[in-house]
């Protein structure tokens, strides 16, 4: 690796983006993460508009992860507001979200990260190389895309997120019909962590973690909880802007987070499990004693194994909640406008989301805040970099490349959330022109 | 014969478009079969350039570098087809142009003079011209597989372009806005997404833009009647598709008139 390096474009990532190594004297002189995608600016879209349009406005944050920013903002909402939602509501959200799980693990693990482990550009090369593998992955995905679909009308972007509820109860007999490929599903799961202890995972152990992420006493944190760190520190979501701080970088059309000693901290599938593991249920805690899995896992290129346990924990709380769905009651509890202010976060996909909403007496947002969870793992991207960099740097330049690469897409960042293209160059400085 | 050459790129937008493409889980493996994914970078690191018989873009126009590129795309494809509503409308992005961007850059960013944005968010055909304008937020990926399926048979794609209104009637959905006093877009909203909302209890909320002709101003008459909150004829015209002509020149009276802000 002694050359420049210029790959135009990322590939198999969500977003544009570009990644900057320079070399001086031999030595990593400076790594920068540069988000070139184009800013949006959705904060200050939602000033005037009426609260009941948040959720619709902010899934059009991102198209892997809709359901994230619906249910992060209509719990934000509904504190500001004062709304108690009645258990059912509350499970079918639950439920929502596990199909989102299904739907974005799916594509990560298979389609996305997986070509980089065996060799190959991308899924359609590797349907050539083994098509079982790749069907199945499909299924797999097309299975968390009709859950979505049967409780929220369509897959991106769905419909029926309102605060306060739903906007109808799905139809019990189409829910109850994909019982069969849920359990098909949870198999295929368990087999895809198998599948994925034997990848031939980079060696690249981290010990400076701080992970982070949403913790709940009874369930696995997807849906709602405390903000849960390594360090032992415990907080009620209220407080996460007093602990985990945004700045804006002058390299990147993404705010970077920190934490107050001005630390880079990691959030997604790595922070949940090692913090989260004694909430899996049964049948995630089962593959995690068949293989052997120590935790914590340390290794970033890793977070691969940490998404397919997850993919078994959702397919089995899918198929659980879906046996006990019976809807009654009313599908959204009625709201009354008033002032208030109130925050919310959940887990998705990708990593801790957090909203904080301004709401006045005729329901008008005055104020809107989000932190996706790209933003919160930039300056942690970069920081593992720093770590990769030294020891690649000796390898042929398109391994190095590779590595750098496959690293940034292990993180599964969603660019368009924090702000689609990653660029690598790598350049010496005792070599510019 | 060698297979066409299909490219798939990214503007301003959520990936939602494309991520149909993938979800497309039945039809993606004939369909890579049929088509050589030629640059899709969402899916494969491997790209092969142009020129191309078919690009499909997503996303709408909002930097100096987006409008750059937007033209070299257009140079090297046959077909350039828009695909979902930042691409054919300017999008969500486009409520930027009802405000002042500098305004709403300081609400969400520290420094804004970090950053490189246009004033506005607008239509690819802003720019160059487009061959096929596919609507939706996201589009429908049953029809984004006619598109291709009918350029590769040399035929006009099979679009239909009623309203939301009629599906609701084939679906014998009651009317939200009739029976309930929903405030619904359903009968000035472009058909493909199946009429979810009405279906769903809810009021259309416009995402697959205008239907062509939409009578958009007796549809705001209409539902200035029945608001359930303030404003809210106005917000569902400058909502997803606000930028479209037939939505935005409603509002933009209702705006002179001193009515809606």
């Amino acid at each position: 690796m002694n050359q420049n390096i210029e790959i135009p474009a990322l590939a198999r990532v969500e977003g544009e983006g570009a990644l900057y190594i320079r070399l001086k004297d031999g030595k990593i002189a400076e790594i920068e993460l540069n988000i070139y995608e184009p800013p949006r600016f959705f904060e200050g879209f939602l000033r005037g508009r009426h609260y009941q349009q948040v959720p619709d406005i902010t899934a059009r944050i991102c198209g892997i992860c809709p359901v994230a920013y619906q249910m992060s903002s209509v719990q934000a909402l509904e504190k500001a507001l004062g709304v108690e939602i009645t258990p059912e509501i509350r499970a079918l959200r639950r439920l929502l979200y596990d199909a989102e799980y299904i739907e974005s693990h799916a594509l990560h693990i298979y389609m996305l990260q997986a070509p980089d482990l065996l060799g190959h550009d991308s899924v359609l090369s590797l349907a050539g190389a083994a098509p079982e593998i790749v069907k199945k992955a499909l299924r797999l995905k097309k299975i968390g895309n009709q859950l979505l679909s049967i409780i929220g009308g369509r897959s991106v972007h769905p419909v029926n997120t309102c605060v306060g509820g739903f906007y109808c109860w799905p139809n019990t007999d189409e829910l109850h019909n994909l019982l069969p490929e849920l359990e098909w599903g949870l198999e295929a799961s368990r087999e895809t962590v198998r599948w994925a202890t034997n990848l031939p995972f980079p060696d690249l152990q981290i010990f400076d973690y701080e992970f982070v992420a949403i913790h709940h006493p009874d369930e696995y944190g997807i849906l709602e909880g405390d903000v849960l760190s390594s360090n032992g520190k415990q907080i009620p979501v209220e407080e996460f802007e007093k602990s985990y701080l945004e700045t804006h970088v002058r390299h990147s059309n993404a705010l970077h987070s920190h934490n107050t000693q001005g630390q880079p901290y990691i959030t997604g599938p790595m922070a949940r499990l090692n913090l989260n593991y004694e909430q899996l249920g049964v049948e995630a805690q089962e593959m995690i004693q068949e293989i052997g899995l120590e935790l914590p896992i340390n290794n970033p290129y890793e977070m691969l194994l940490a998404r397919a346990i997850e993919l078994v924990e959702v397919y089995a709380e899918a198929i659980r909640l879906v046996k006990a769905y019976q809807p009654h009651g009313a599908s959204r509890v009625s709201v009354t406008p008033r002032m208030g202010e109130g925050s919310g976060a959940s887990e998705a996909p990708r990593g801790l989301l957090y909203h904080r909403y301004v709401v006045d007496e005729k329901g008008e947002i005055r104020f809107a805040l989000i932190v996706p969870p790209t933003a919160q793992n930039l300056a942690r991207i970069e920081a593992d970099l720093w770590v990769l960099a030294p020891k690649i740097i000796d390898l042929p330049q398109s391994e190095a490349t590779l590595a750098c690469e496959h690293l940034v897409r292990s993180y599964d960042p969603c660019i368009s959330c924090a702000t689609h293209f990653l660029k690598l160059k790598v350049e010496d400085a005792n070599n510019m022109p | 014969m060698s297979k066409p050459k299909v490219a798939v790129y990214k503007f301003s937008s959520c990936d939602g478009c494309q991520l149909s493409l993938l979800n497309l889980e039945d039809e993606l493996l004939d369909l890579a079969g049929a088509i050589d994914f030629a640059f899709f970078l969402e899916a494969s690191s491997k790209t092969v350039a142009g020129p191309y018989d078919i690009a499909l873009v997503e996303g709408s126009i909002s930097t100096p570098h987006e409008v750059e590129r937007i033209k070299e795309i257009r140079a090297q494809s046959r077909f350039l087809v828009a695909l979902g509503i930042c691409a054919t409308a300017g999008g969500i992005q486009a409520l930027r142009n009802f405000s002042d961007k500098d305004e709403l850059a300081f609400m969400v960013y520290t420094h804004p003079e970090y950053l490189h944005a246009l004033d506005t968010s607008v239509p690819l055909s802003e720019h160059v011209q487009v061959d096929l304008e596919l609507w939706g937020c996201p589009v429908n990926k049953y029809q984004a597989l006619e598109v291709i399926a009918a350029l590769l048979q040399n035929r006009r794609p099979n679009l239909p372009t009623h309203s939301v209104c009629l599906d609701c009637k084939r679906d014998s959905n009651p009317c939200v806005l009739v029976a309930y006093g929903i405030p619904c877009m359903g009968p000035v909203t472009r058909t493909g997404c199946g009429a979810l909302c009405p279906g769903k209890t809810r009021g259309c909320y416009g995402c697959f833009g205008p239907v062509p002709n939409a009578e958009a101003p007796a549809m705001a008459t209409v539902l200035s009647t029945m608001e359930t909150y303030p404003d809210e004829t106005y917000q569902l015209l400058r909502y997803f598709t606000g930028y479209a002509p037939a939505y935005r020149l409603v509002a933009d009276k209702m705006t002179d008139r001193g009515g809606a802000k």
